[in-house]
């Protein structure tokens, strides 16, 4: 991917027409930074000539938070609050990435009662992430009708997420060591009215796009890109499942018992983006089929683990017992410490593989935590999806990439 | 040619098919608040602006541990402790919190604070509407804070405690 030649660019044509071509102009246009279609503040710098893309190059940066650099003044527990903010559709993937990384290098057991909440709750966040997705997907593309009605459900799905953590979106509801609060008291009917109503407002989307003649033709062939050149750009996630990789960390290195459940993992051929709609389709599908074993079987017992350094000590006892008063002024003033080491835990996010990579020195705070987001390594394919292709094709090229610009910029 | 005809008439149904969708949803009721002129309603959890409490002497719950604002990840929370007299009881306990402001240009209500309180002083109301043009307008006082001291206001004004580590 070469830079592009800014200096001759402002709009002006690069060649002068040649003779009898009066049509041939090349010009650089700027796509974003507040470009509707860039959900964020992403700018493409676009080669053209006529309508045809030459070359796309992403300019990334624009939201660049520091949100890592940020992880080393605080303690373990307060950087739960932060990994919320990278992703802001996928925040409880975030929590969990986060708090099993640090529970790696604690050497802590989860109690399966919080294993499987978690589950549950991931589960809702990626049909939440994937809801935004098709919504602005569809609108982009020009069908208003998708956008409204998914996010109607997802009012659904951020009014379970309130219910269980006090906030629609920066839940922090994942922490290290387990929840960080009992489950409320009538999430099962919540959750499950949900799961109920949920599949037949799929179909619905269903009925509106996928045999749709105008949604068919400006989704089917287009943003190809060849499984090896995806895996070349480090793309996973619903990309590469609809490239006809079955790769899912879900189900090729589980974690936090996903190995209990029984689902599948869709794929398709055509890597298309008409292919990426239908996986993620599906994916939704297994999601509630994957939370409706949550609920079936979960089990008794406590959300949190028992370990008085690092867990606040129950409200009760630590009003009445003056040992767990102790260890809740120790934990809150000085956090809790975690062995030196280094762990890398990676998870399936709604977007593809999302790694903590967190560094320890044996002090309260983290020595350095690394996010590997899916996001970022998604965007690198765009260039090669889009050459050669109408400008209306990078619409919906960049929509079935599904990135979230905290997540590439962090 | 027959292709041709099928074509078009598989895309007039799917057409057909999602007109149908859009028609049924018409007939559905509206399910948009009509805020502002309609309350918000929200969970019982949910994380609004902070309310200080009393316990049931009226007296504040606040015994300015600082556990609060050593927990507070945006390090919004500024406290200056004073002794209780006998002449000037404030708190329950030994100290109160002289001065009690909360920096709402950086709190994210990530509700830290509340799991910090050891006495249940610091909670999280119900309410949200604290927009300003003013940013410096932004830091609330303890006396912005503070729940009503009548008992029977109390009730009204605040939600329940949180219940942070119990059954709620
Ligand atoms: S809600 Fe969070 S950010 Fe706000 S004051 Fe409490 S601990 Fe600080
Ligand atoms: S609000 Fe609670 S935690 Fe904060 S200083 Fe007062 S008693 Fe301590």
């Amino acid at each position: 991917m070469s830079e592009p030649d800014l200096s001759s660019s402002s709009l002006t044509p690069a060649e002068e027409p040649t003779e009898g071509s009066t049509s041939r102009r090349r010009m650089v246009l700027n796509m974003g930074p507040q470009h509707p279609s860039t959900h964020g503040v992403l700018r493409i710098i676009l080669e053209l000539e006529g309508e045809t893309i030459l070359n796309a190059t992403p300019d990334i940066g624009y939201l660049h938070t520091g949100i890592e650099k940020e992880c080393e003044v605080k303690t373990y527990q307060q950087v739960v609050p932060l990994t919320d903010r990278v992703d802001y559709l996928a925040n409880l993937s975030n929590n969990l990435g986060y708090s099993l990384a640090v529970e790696k290098l604690l050497q802590l057991e989860i109690p399966p009662k919080a294993q499987w909440m978690r589950v549950l709750l991931v589960e809702l966040t990626r049909i939440n992430s994937h809801l935004v997705w098709l919504g602005t997907h569809a609108m982009d593309i020009g069908a208003m009708t998708v956008f409204l009605y998914c996010f109607r459900e997802r009012e659904d799905l951020l009014r379970i997420f309130e219910m269980f953590s006090g906030q629609r979106m920066m839940t922090s509801y994942i922490r290290v060591g387990g929840l960080a609060l009992e489950p409320p008291r009538g999430w099962e009917q919540a959750v499950g009215k949900f799961i109920d109503a949920f599949p037949s407002k799929l179909a619905e989307y269903e009925d509106l796009l996928t045999k749709n003649p105008i949604w068919m033709n400006r989704t089917k062939g287009v943003g190809f890109l060849a499984l090896e050149d995806l895996l070349d750009c480090g793309v996973t996630g619903p990309m590469i499942r609809a490239a006809g990789m079955k790769w899912d960390i879900r189900k090729d290195e589980p974690y936090s018992s996903y190995d209990k459940f029984d689902f599948e993992i869709p794929t398709r051929e055509a890597s298309d983006v008409y292919a990426r709609y239908e996986v993620r389709l599906e994916e939704m599908r297994q999601s509630v089929r994957i939370i409706r074993q949550a609920m079936d079987g979960m089990p008794e017992g406590a959300w949190v683990t028992s370990a008085p350094n690092v867990v606040l000590p129950e409200r009760e006892k630590m009003k009445t017992q003056i040992e767990a008063l102790i260890y809740h002024f120790k934990i809150v003033t000085e956090g809790f410490t975690v062995p030196a080491g280094e762990a890398y835990v990676c998870i399936e996010s709604p977007r593809g593989e999302l790694g903590y990579y967190v560094v320890s020195n044996g002090t309260s705070k983290p020595h350095r935590v690394f996010m590997r987001t899916p996001s970022f390594a998604n965007l690198q394919a765009l260039p090669d999806m889009v050459k050669g292709r109408l400008i209306a094709d990078t619409i919906a090229a960049l929509g079935s990439i599904d990135f979230v610009l905290g997540d590439v910029d962090r | 040619m027959a292709s041709k005809i099928q074509d078009a008439l598989s895309s007039a149904a799917a057409l057909a098919k999602g007109m149908g969708v859009t028609l049924k949803e018409m007939m559905s009721p509206t399910i948009t608040e009509d805020y502002p002129d309609v309350p918000p309603k929200f969970q019982e959890r949910y994380r609004g602006v902070h309310v200080l409490q009393r316990d049931e002497n009226g007296l504040e719950k606040c015994v300015a541990c600082f556990l609060c604002s050593a927990n507070c990840p945006s390090d919004c929370i500024y406290i200056e402790a004073a002794e209780n007299t006998d002449s000037l009881r404030i708190s329950g306990g030994e100290r109160y919190a002289r001065i009690y402001n909360i920096d709402y240009s950086r709190c994210i209500f990530c509700g830290y604070c509340v799991e910090a309180c050891p006495t249940d002083a610091i909670t999280h109301g119900h309410g949200f509407e604290i927009a300003s043009y003013d940013t410096s307008t932004l830091i609330w006082r303890k006396e912005q804070l503070l729940a009503p001291a009548s008992p029977r206001e109390t009730q009204t004004a605040i939600n329940p405690p949180p219940g942070v580590r119990s059954p709620v």
